[in-house]
């Protein structure tokens, strides 16, 4: 069985369908946090936890500087910041440079989570037009955690787990279809 | 890049180098972002070791300059947040136009795009020959570039967007001077402004002023810094002054709450009690 204590999908282009089809069919007693990363244009903010907390009954919510992660609750990036994970479990927000043009970059999520979860950590990549998440994966495996990334030929833009394919091994590669019933099977009864 | 392995012992130990042989106390800074700001330099450099990395920070005075110029953010925009400067456009600096002086501090100024925005704010309320904007940051050489009131041309556009977004109707371009690739803004903006070396950690209250700025440098600051730095902003500001965070930060956790007034909407407290 695969050790699950935190959850961090990375989406960009042709990513919000597959959220919006995952969310759904995700239990609600959730035994890990969700953190959601996905592109998306500078001030459209309250907008994705909106759209996103209207197809799920967990805790939907913008991830707030220095707030502390908790299980059942989804926590979404907001745009034009970069989320870190801190050792006490705790959110922080940067506002450093862009990395693969992107803030908020699902790389700095990653690499970060990866040294605070170590192997406790699983990450999942979806569709996406950029390199954005393969270096974060490289520091994932390395620390121990599980590369989880959609099927290239299932994603609408297959670039972005196409590449994390190539450069990192992937644990698992799934179908759109297939995630929500994954992400449940990593939930502690 | 990938991260390099630094580990959390080493990041400590460089933290206390800095404190003991520089006065320079980033033990209050938040670690994930303080530690990829230091493996991005380290990889930057492609430094052997980190042995040599910390004989390099502590022995060269040029390369510890270099480091803090590094490990701080200094991304910055003209006119970032357009709402933000709307407001303050429309309802806080026409407040402040009642006063006899305008005194305004930009803490972690960086290289200034923010000093200038306000500038062209008060030119165009008239109220810029009646103020004075302090700019300050602990990094020397950021202010050495904000006093010059260069920035890229390519921005110009992107930057000009935003000055209407905020509110602006005059033609943004005739605010600078097109020098090669940069920009230079007219020295009339600069004129109210004074640069100076500040550093919210370890350095105290220096004036009174009716409007403070700090925007997304609490974001840097554990809980206990952002405390103090918000008891100092305090300290600082007058009765009914203004104080603007970014739009991620709050005073919501902090003591001082208790005697501002949130402007609905706004990332901006009004001291009234």
């Amino acid at each position: 069985m695969v050790k699950c204590e935190a959850l961090i999908i990375g989406g960009s282009a042709g990513s919000l369908d597959v959220l919006l089809k995952m969310l759904p069919a995700i239990d609600t007693q959730l035994s890990f946090p969700i953190l959601i990363v996905v592109h998306r244009k500078t001030g459209s903010d309250s907008l994705l936890p909106e759209l996103l907390s209207g197809r799920t009954r967990l805790r939907v919510k913008e991830a707030e500087e220095k707030e502390k992660v908790v299980p059942g609750t989804i926590y979404i990036a907001p745009s034009d910041y970069h989320l870190l994970i801190e050792l006490d479990h705790t959110i922080s927000l940067d506002y450093s440079e862009k990395i693969n043009f992107s803030r908020p970059a699902i790389d700095a999520t990653f690499q970060t989570g990866a040294e605070v979860y170590k192997d406790g950590l699983v990450c999942l990549l979806l569709s996406g037009s950029n390199a954005d998440g393969v270096n974060g994966l490289k520091t994932v495996k390395r620390y121990g955690g599980k590369v989880i990334i959609q099927t290239p030929e299932n994603a609408q833009v297959p670039f972005m787990p196409a590449q994390a394919k190539l450069h990192v091994e992937p644990d698992f590669i799934l179908n759109a279809e297939d995630m929500a019933e994954f992400v449940n099977l990593l939930s502690k009864p | 890049m990938e991260t390099q392995l630094i580990s959390n012992e080493q990041i400590e130990g460089l933290l206390t180098d800095l404190l003991e042989n520089y006065g320079y106390d980033f033990t209050g800074y938040s670690r994930a972002s303080l530690k990829r700001r230091v493996t991005r330099l380290y990889g930057l450099d492609k430094i052997p070791g980190f042995s040599e990395f910390r004989y390099k920070i502590l022995n060269d005075g040029f390369y510890f300059k270099r480091f803090v110029e590094q490990i701080t953010v200094n991304v910055t925009e003209m006119f970032r947040d357009p709402v933000f400067f709307k407001s303050l456009r429309e309802e806080v600096l026409p407040r402040l136009g009642t006063y006899p002086f305008i005194r305004i501090w930009i803490a972690g100024c960086s290289t200034g795009e923010e000093a200038y925005s306000i500038s062209i704010l008060l030119k165009e309320l008239n109220l810029l020959n009646k103020s004075l904007i302090y700019a300050t940051d602990l990094n020397p050489a950021v202010l050495e570039k904000a006093s010059l009131g260069m920035f890229p041309l390519s921005y110009m556009k992107q930057y000009s967007e935003n000055y209407i977004s905020a509110g602006g109707s005059q033609d943004f371009s005739t605010y600078y001077t097109a020098k090669y690739s940069l920009a230079k803004f007219d020295d009339e903006l600069r004129s109210k402004m004074i640069f100076s070396t500040h550093n919210l950690v370890s350095d105290h209250s220096f004036n009174e002023f009716q409007l403070i700025l700090c925007r997304n440098v609490l974001i840097y600051f554990d809980r206990d810094l952002q405390y103090k730095v918000l008891e100092l902003f305090d300290d600082s500001l007058e009765e009914l002054g203004y104080l603007a965070l970014g739009t991620k930060e709050t005073i919501d956790f902090s003591r001082i709450v208790k005697k501002y007034k949130r402007l609905p909407g706004d990332k901006i407290w009004r001291k009234v009690g």
